[in-house]
């Protein structure tokens, strides 16, 4: 029940002053619905510029909706339909399929590693941290651009040392899964420093005796690791492949940038390494200002983001056992 | 906590691959950015800074494409403003969640937390709509209020108020007659203040590095944020690739100055934030 303190009037005797009465009012008024007043900013702007757009999105979707009509005629499933059968929105899709896959799956494993050597009674922890987290917190389009040139076909970086050790140099751009190998990495760059600090605060968490029980049972090092460390972090490995899958299916700035000049939003010539969320932007802004199809298209995306993160929960639950009963998720 | 497993040498070689790889980009970033613009043609690839990064600033901010004195400008005035806003109604949120009693607010909470998971990105078609109508079209404003607030910010907030925040102070505010607003400034934001340094670190940074919506909603080429400038800089039809570096170099440099004074309680948050969630 609300705060105590709103008993007093009744206590205090005998007449009041107007003045005591309209404070003791207001302190009441105040304790309880400030409250309200203090959330409602959030409420308010995130509904207006957050969940109406969202919602909107629908809508608009149902319509022929472009920049110039002045009216938008109600098409029903119109979008929808022809969003089904255009080749294009497929194509993208199975490059944003193979661009997460690529690199998310590495990351993680490549993050749990990280963790894990992080996690040792370590020199200048604090340095070595900063440094595995630095590329989070570069520019995203800076960083695109950087790899970009790295990734070059004729004077890239990444080609000269293919030649070095004697590999033929690999046109990073045009070829369609070289791309997304390209376009994995730079995400994988920016990404796996950050998701192995969240593996290891909780492999801090895990208490020390579990350790020492299981090597005094014989356990190695590596055997605690995959019976102890991972099924207990499975959680927030949980955690970070449903973060990882709402921002890996949305990737738009790193495929964007990765291209340069007229075809860039196409990811290419040839649609090399268009993302959906590129494509939503192609039709929705310039040059098409198609609001409808673009809007069908961040609807089917949403879906999509919302199947692939409920199948990479069901999998991760399966496997590995261990702490599966009392997750979080 | 008791004592951890030892680093031998093989775990130092291995953190040190790992931080070169991390860095190398950054720092051959600066080198290109401080070459002349034949550097890209070279076998192999220099890895020394060279003399020319005065020149190609000079060349950069006179660049009639880019208005790059304009994006760094429209970006520190944005990410400025963001960052204020979303540490206010933030910590005043929070405040509320951890320590006042109200009717629906764990539901409400929950809401919170849901926002989190939602793809606001794929509003941005609607919020394009929306801003045509407000008028505000290739301005500053329409990058700015749609992101005033963030539901990890109140989140964060809220946890880290539950604990920091002292109930009893609060209570003794009450009792000397303190309304809640006054608890909110007087007892409240101080002890919130590590945390909202962390948050206020955190949003700077993601807003200064926002692409997509400013991407779709300023499509003046003379009004862009410093991310869209470096946009205009990569897509130019005669590409010199020490003045695009150049410029990549200065739209990150503010946030690795942010990173190298305050990287230490921006670790702390991340791991934090990562034990609670």
């Amino acid at each position: 029940m609300a705060v105590q303190l709103d008993a007093r009037p009744p206590v205090l005797p005998g007449p009041r002053t107007g003045r005591h009465a309209g404070r003791v009012r207001l302190s009441r008024f105040d304790t309880r619905y400030s409250p309200y007043l203090y959330i409602a900013p959030f409420f308010l702007l995130f509904g207006v510029f957050g969940v109406y757009p969202l919602a909107y999105t629908f809508w608009v979707s149902l319509h022929d909706w472009d920049l110039l009509g002045s009216d938008h005629p109600f098409v029903g499933a119109r979008n929808y339909t022809q969003l089904m059968a255009d080749p294009d929105f497929w194509h993208a899709v199975v490059n944003t399929l193979g661009i997460f896959v690529i690199s998310t799956v590495p990351q993680l494993l490549a993050a749990l590693w990280l963790a894990n050597l992080l996690n040792r009674q370590l020199r200048a922890r604090t340095t070595w941290r900063m440094a595995v987290l630095i590329p989070n917190v570069t520019s995203t389009a800076a960083v695109a651009i950087v790899f970009a040139v790295l990734f070059g076909r004729e004077f890239g970086m990444v080609n000269w040392l293919l030649d070095v050790v004697g590999i033929g140099g690999i046109d990073w751009k045009s070829n369609r899964v070289a791309s997304w190998v390209a376009i994995s990495a730079m995400v994988d760059w920016r990404w796996t420093g950050y998701n192995a600090l969240i593996f290891l605060a909780a492999m801090q968490a895990i208490p020390r005796d579990l350790y020492e029980s299981a090597s005094i049972d014989g356990a190695n090092r590596s055997r605690q690791f995959w019976s102890i460390t991972v099924p207990l972090l499975k959680p927030t490995i949980i955690f970070a492949v449903i973060i990882s899958t709402i921002g890996g299916l949305q990737l738009f700035t790193e495929p964007r940038l990765f291209h340069s000049g007229t075809n860039a939003i196409r990811g290419g010539p040839l649609r090399e390494s268009q993302t959906v969320t590129m494509y939503m932007f192609e039709n929705a802004f310039a040059p098409h200002y198609n609001f409808g199809y673009g809007s069908a298209v961040a609807w089917l995306l949403f879906a999509l983001i919302a199947v692939v993160a409920a199948i990479n929960v069901l999998i991760l639950r399966r496997l590995g056992g261990g702490a599966g009963k009392e997750d979080v998720l | 906590m008791s004592r951890l497993w030892s680093a031998n040498r093989l775990t130092y070689a291995a953190l040190a691959v790992t931080a070169l790889l991390s860095i190398f980009p950054i720092y051959w970033m600066f080198v290109v950015a401080s070459r002349s613009s034949d550097a890209m043609g070279q076998v192999p690839p220099p890895v020394t800074p060279g003399g020319n990064l005065g020149a190609n600033i000079a060349r950069l901010f006179d660049n009639t494409d880019a208005y790059f004195l304009t994006g760094l400008i429209n970006s520190a005035i944005v990410a400025g403003t963001v960052t204020v806003s979303v540490v206010f109604f933030s910590t005043l949120a929070g405040f509320a969640f951890a320590k006042l009693r109200f009717r629906g607010r764990n539901a409400l909470l929950l809401v919170i937390i849901a926002t989190m998971m939602v793809p606001t990105q794929l509003g941005v078609i609607p919020l394009y709509l929306l801003m045509t109508k407000l008028n505000w079209n290739d301005r500053l404003p329409a990058v700015i209020v749609p992101a005033l607030v963030t539901g990890f910010g109140v989140f964060m907030m809220r946890q880290y108020a539950g604990q920091a925040v002292s109930t009893e102070l609060i209570e003794a505010a009450r009792m000397d007659g303190c309304g809640t607003a006054r608890i909110y400034w007087n007892v409240v934001l101080p002890a919130l203040r590590p945390a909202a340094a962390v948050l206020g670190l955190l949003t700077f940074m993601t807003t200064w590095n926002d692409f997509l919506w400013p991407y779709a909603v300023l499509n003046d080429p003379e009004n862009p944020t410093v991310q869209l400038s470096l946009r205009a800089l990569s897509d130019g039809y005669y590409q010199d690739m020490s003045q695009v570096f150049t410029g990549t170099a200065i739209a990150t440099l503010p946030l690795l100055l942010v990173f190298i004074l305050f990287g230490r309680q921006i670790i702390g948050g991340i791991m934090e934030g990562a034990v609670k969630a």
